[in-house]
């Protein structure tokens, strides 16, 4: 069974996603931080994969991309990181990133290595679902790799369902209309908007992303949805670290416990 | 079966195009999907947008017969006076289109990109005249190359914001722009000014410069007696003029169309935004087309003399002709551009914008016969080039 489905059958509140860029703050940095958030109980991890136009960041990560990318770091470099990860990462590990480096490092040879080194999902934001469909699913289901789909306040009804109806894995709710990166707590709106998508009874769980900085608004995206997704401020964090496995694990404690 | 170079029912150009968006700009993208054609097509709004090009635009621009330069190209050259339009550029035809547009949807704010800043100054204008509110994003390192065309916008009423991220130029501000849409979904259009970005852009925005192939078949005919001409050429960065001079003759085949792309300092130096020449296949803001990249699908920052051809990839629809050979594209150097639009001011006292200037340098490297007919689209005026001509220093 994929990591992620089992996962959640094993869990299904309170369920912290990081996310953070491979090769920052430095190239050799991938493995450390994976293995340190797998170790401080991060249950799923994301790791993001650098490009020059992520249209989906704000600054925080598109400034961990550009450095990535300028100390040399590539997709290539990473299936190279990640191989033999699973020997001691128990958690699911999702890469997210922007279809043009997918397109080109080949969509099976890129689906062929994530089974490899055993990376359990993916998040491409500008791959939309019917390109996705048309294109793309086949090659991902005949390797078990699982492809999250994003929904924002804006999605109708209409294609939320559809969206469920061809997910299996977790949605990814964008918690209000923005890009990446910290806000100042969560709104009513916000709260009216996750309140109209818990009562949609869908058959996907869902984690909750987009602008969860800390406990409380970690605790907040809980109380509606299986769990919520943290990258901004986790990125933040790294860049400020002067030890990385302590201040991730010092990071992980303090938005699960406060 | 002919190929095909009208846009498919899902936004495609042969296997260019395509929406690559992320799903919070769906709806927005998907609103305007559903409804551009039949906004385009209401009699109203083209009573709007006919008054509109006529008396504030000031079109038909003039299909002018360049005497003198034909004598010295050997062949019947004819430019379209695209210069002569408000604001000095294409550019305009689309923003009138677009903004008509963003009303009827109901929109009451105006976001655009820009490079050199015709598009931004373009964008300005028709918010001025709608008053509605315009936020032009623009590359930190572009507003410091053109910084008449910054206070242009500002004196028309627009903000606008440097965009600090990536290599702070074109692509950056595209961005920007997108990122912009992404957190203000429900009040604002975004005005993207060429036919590049998701469907239905390219299809918007070329049918909106259309127009400008529109009136060279009716001027041609009433004065060469025929709608076609042998060859039409035009520059491309995006490719919105080449796109609007194209269009009516792309199902013509004995119109040879001829697309010119800035070769930098030359397409192997490294400083280039030839993007036919070095380009592979791939998706950039929104489409699947040819794009300058790295082996890693890291896009590659262009060069050109002209920031507003400074594009690393193309329209789709450019994307198609080159790809079904339908298009001659050729690659123009920097030098072989100044030179053209030196040589077009003495001989017919016009100064082109260096963009069309690449156009004209085509003249140069093609073989013509006596009778043939040339249209070569002069996109925009030289005066924003002013600084670019004087640094050149050779008239």
């Amino acid at each position: 069974m994929n990591r992620i489905n089992q996962l959640f059958e094993e869990k299904d509140s309170n369920l912290l996603n990081v996310y953070f860029t491979a090769g920052y703050p430095n190239t050799a940095d991938t493995r450390t931080v994976l293995e340190s958030l797998d170790a401080s109980g991060a249950d799923l991890i994301e790791i993001g994969i650098p490009f020059s136009d992520p249209v989906a960041d704000g600054p925080v990560i598109q400034r961990s991309n550009e450095k990535a990318l300028a100390q040399g770091m590539s997709l290539k470099l990473l299936f190279e990181q990640l191989d033999g990860m699973r020997e001691k990462v128990k958690a699911p590990v999702i890469l997210m990133g922007y279809v043009n480096p997918v397109i080109q490092f080949g969509i099976e040879e890129f689906c062929k290595e994530c089974q490899r080194v055993g990376v359990d999902g993916i998040i491409v934001p500008d791959l939309p679902l019917q390109a996705y469909l048309d294109d793309y699913k086949a090659t991902f289901d005949d390797y078990g790799i699982r492809n999250v789909f994003l929904i924002s306040p804006q999605t109708s009804e209409e294609r939320i369902r559809l969206i469920d109806e061809k997910t299996d894995g977790f949605i990814y709710m964008v918690s209000d209309a923005g890009t990446t990166g910290a806000r100042k707590g969560i709104s009513e709106a916000q709260l009216t908007y996750f309140e109209r998508i818990q009562d949609m009874k869908l058959k996907n769980p869902r984690l909750i992303g987009f602008g969860i900085s800390d406990h409380d608004s970690f605790s907040t995206a809980c109380n509606y949805a299986n769990g919520a997704i943290i990258g901004s401020a986790f990125v933040n964090s790294l860049s400020e670290a002067e030890d990385i496995p302590t201040a991730i694990t010092n990071f992980v404690s303090r938005v699960k416990n406060g | 079966m002919a190929v095909s170079f009208e846009v498919s029912e899902k936004g495609y150009y042969g296997k260019f195009g395509g929406a690559y968006i992320p799903e919070m700009l769906y709806p927005n993208v998907e609103e305007l999907r559903q409804s551009y054609l039949q906004i385009m097509a209401d009699p109203d709004f083209q009573a709007d947008f006919e008054d509109l090009l006529k008396n504030y635009v000031g079109r038909p621009t003039p299909l002018y017969f360049a005497k003198r330069l034909s004598e010295s190209v050997g062949a019947k050259v004819y430019l379209k006076r695209e210069d002569l339009n408000h604001t000095g550029a294409h550019k305009v035809n689309n923003t009138i289109g677009q903004i008509l547009l963003a009303k009827r949807l109901g929109k009451h704010k105006i976001i655009a990109e820009t490079g050199a800043g015709q598009h931004g100054v373009a964008t300005a204008t028709v918010c001025a005249l709608m008053g509605m509110e315009c936020i032009v994003y623009m590359g930190e390192i572009d507003m410091e190359r053109q910084k008449p065309n910054v206070e242009r916008m500002r004196i028309l009423g627009a903000e606008v914001v440097p965009a600090t991220s990536g290599s702070k130029t074109l692509k950056d501000a595209t961005n920007e722009a997108m990122r912009h849409w992404i957190q203000h979904p429900t009040d604002t259009h975004y005005i993207i000014g060429s036919v590049v970005g998701p469907h239905p852009y390219p299809d918007m925005v070329a049918k909106f410069q259309s127009v400008i192939s529109e009136e060279i078949r009716k001027q041609l005919l009433e004065q060469e007696g025929r709608e076609n001409p042998d060859y039409v050429i035009a520059c491309v960065g995006g490719g919105s003029n080449a796109a609007g001079a194209f269009y009516h003759f792309m199902d013509e085949p004995e119109v040879q169309l001829v697309a010119t792309e800035a070769g930098g300092l030359g397409v192997d130096s490294g400083k280039t935004a030839a993007t036919t020449s070095i380009g592979t296949e791939g998706v950039l803001h929104g489409s699947k087309t040819i794009l300058m990249q790295t082996e890693d699908g890291q896009i590659v920052e262009p060069y050109s003399i002209s920031a507003g051809l400074d594009y690393p990839g193309i329209g789709p629809l450019h994307a198609h002709l080159f790809d079904s050979k339908r298009g001659t594209f050729l690659s123009i150097t920097d030098d072989e551009a100044m030179e053209a639009g030196v040589k077009l001011s003495k001989l017919e006292g016009i100064i082109p914008a260096v963009e069309s200037a690449h156009a004209f340098a085509a003249l140069e490297k093609m073989e013509f016969k006596a009778d043939d007919v040339v249209v070569v689209n002069l996109s925009g005026r030289g005066d924003k080039d002013l600084a670019t001509y004087i640094k050149y220093g050779k008239y």
